[in-house]
């Protein structure tokens, strides 16, 4: 097997983990994945700009991201709890709160809809989730406990 | 007394779940203390084409949504040749609806590391690739763990069990997108690219992940394949109808009291899954569209509750089995909304390489997000009409009919709601009684 191949194999992992350290890819992070796997930067920015999950703007500590899947429609989830935290947070779906604590996204399915509403913050997936529940959730964030 | 049918004297128990339930499924050791890694020993101990050939005689066709017949696939893998040989594993679970890919790699990943191997020693493979969807956290992380526990324990790496045959793995994260569930666009994704698709032919057994030939088999398919070597292929084809063989797992969702992921032999009519075993619908409401195999499957009115959920039964209904992810709706779901909300997924997910998907999808999403706002206009049903006939066949890949089907079948069964949103400019399901 082509050793150079197999390397470009491990960009999205490369990529998690370049994210890692400041929440988003900076060009700099951009240039030290390049360098470490041999590819070109234009190579790896257009890779990484196909990825939701990769991201080349500023994210805020905490990304929450509401499913607005059918299924989770379905259940009442999606529109109201991205109504919640829009006026919670005060900002609307794709922007992060001023003081760089939160991003709010809307996504499409989460492969969790025998278990909707669901949504997620970070790496963690929660489910069966109410308005209730995701102002306890923005309270833990805000004291730090999450 | 009443006779028991035929049907009814059948009892089946779950094969490919029975593990997911126990403290600590995903831990090689209960796995092992549960039969665990039998059937590899068994496999090892069989001629490669002897598994092959078991394979195409248990009539398991795949699991990932196009329902291809695996052994046959499988022999499409060159044989007496040098160059390696690769498995892939599609784990890239998100078709709207469908959530059972996600117990298995959280719940029981040794239990398809061992369908892996089988399938490896069986074609010749020397590598295997597991591409896992980048918002399951949790099951990156317990393969990351499972892997190296198969190693420890023998059952990966060189000379495995002392047979002679070696199989490497990795697993590799996907990063937020629908499309690299498509095999193709998965391997491109596996190289460190865009994930688009890719023309076929080549198919990805002729010329895969890195030009080498590659077997790609959902995960689900792939956990079949320990019970067909320890059990037989009789036993598998017993189970099912004569087309659709074996045990499946159905992701249940919507309105039904007990929603979640029920293991079932295939060609129980859909009535049964939704009243049988998700509980029906709560408080007495009708159902009034059920989407039978996720998102990209056409919908069936409540008249069609019957069928029974096989390839070749839903495909006579005018649907498909999909991924069995089956979505129920009650009659306070308006279906121009629900269709608009299958269209954004869809416009969203579209990877921009042809035309017809790219735009297509946006306009419709437009049209249906009009309509539902009151501000419909004559003649948007001849243009979604228009957009469905441009865009199926005519795309690229297979997400062009994903993205059509729910368009059509709505149009089809409740077409009446569609020209009332026109109309009157509003929604004629009761706004007290909506969803």
């Amino acid at each position: 097997m082509n050793p150079n191949l197999e390397r470009q194999s491990q960009l999205l992992s490369a990529l998690y983990i370049a994210q890692e350290e400041h929440g988003w890819l900076k060009p700099e992070a951009i240039q030290r994945v390049s360098d470490s796997l041999g590819m070109s930067p234009g190579k790896v920015l257009s890779s990484a700009s196909f990825y939701s999950m990769m991201k080349l703007q500023p994210c805020g500590t905490y990304l929450i991201q509401v499913c607005e899947g059918l299924s989770c429609y379905l259940l009442g989830g999606a529109d109201s709890l991205v109504d919640f935290l829009c006026r919670e947070l005060d900002i609307k779906p794709g922007e992060t709160t001023p003081d760089g604590m939160f991003t709010l996204e809307v996504v499409q399915c989460l492969a969790a809809c025998g278990s909707a509403p669901a949504l997620r913050v970070n790496d963690q997936l929660y489910e069966n989730i109410t308005p209730e529940d995701v102002d306890q959730l923005i309270t833990r964030m805000r004291s730090g406990e999450l | 007394m009443v006779t028991p049918s035929p049907e009814d004297e059948v009892v089946f128990s779950p094969v490919l779940t029975c593990n997911v339930h126990r403290a600590g499924s995903e831990r090689i050791q209960v796995y092992l203390d549960h039969g665990g890694y039998q059937a590899v020993r068994k496999a090892l101990r069989m001629e490669p084409d002897e598994i092959i050939d078991q394979v195409k005689r248990s009539g398991l066709r795949g699991r990932g949504g196009a329902g291809f017949p695996t052994g046959l696939k499988w022999g499409y893998m060159p044989r007496e040749s040098d160059t390696p040989k690769i498995i892939a594993v599609n784990t890239d679970e998100g078709e709207p609806g469908t959530f059972k890919d996600r117990e298995i790699v959280e719940q029981d990943p040794h239990q398809v590391i061992e369908g892996v191997l089988i399938t490896a020693y069986a074609v010749g493979a020397s590598r295997a690739y597991v591409y896992i969807r980048g918002e399951f956290f949790l099951g990156v992380k317990r393969w990351i763990k499972a892997i190296a526990d198969a190693y420890e324990f023998g059952y990966l790496g060189n000379n495995i069990q002392g047979s002679g045959f070696d199989l490497d793995m990795s697993v590799h994260r996907g990063a937020g997108a629908y499309i690299c569930g498509e095999e193709t666009a998965m391997l491109e994704s596996l190289e460190g690219k865009r994930g688009m698709p890719r023309r076929k032919p080549p198919y990805p057994t002729t010329e895969g992940l890195f030009g080498l030939p590659t077997l790609v088999q959902n995960i689900e398919t792939l956990a079949c394949i320990p019970h067909i070597i320890l059990n037989g292929p009789k036993w598998f084809s017993s189970i099912g109808t004569e087309q659709s063989t074996g045990p499946k797992i159905f992701s249940v969702s919507g309105h039904v009291r007990n929603p979640g992921n029920y293991e079932l032999p295939l060609g129980i009519p859909l009535r049964a899954i939704i009243e049988d075993h998700a509980g029906g619908v709560p408080g007495g409401r009708k159902i009034k569209a059920v989407i039978p195999g996720g998102a990209s499957t056409p919908m069936l009115p409540a008249e069609a509750l019957e069928v029974r959920m096989s390839f070749e039964d839903l495909a006579a209904a005018g649907s498909a089995l999909g991924t069995g992810g089956v979505i129920v709706m009650d009659e306070r779901v308006c279906m121009v909304e629900a269709t608009r909300r299958l269209s954004k997924f869809f416009a969203h997910e579209s990877c921009g390489r042809c035309t017809p998907c790219r735009i297509g999808s946006q306009r419709i999403y437009e049209i249906l997000d009009r309509m539902v706002h009151g501000q419909g206009k004559p003649g948007d049903i001849d243009l979604l009409h228009e957009l469905v006939e441009g865009i199926d066949g005519h795309t690229f890949c297979p997400m062009g009919s994903a993205l059509v089907n729910p368009v059509r079948s709505a149009l089809k069964y409740f077409y009446a709601e569609f020209e009332y949103h026109i109309t009157h400019k509003r929604c004629p399901v009761p706004k007290k009684t909506k969803v």
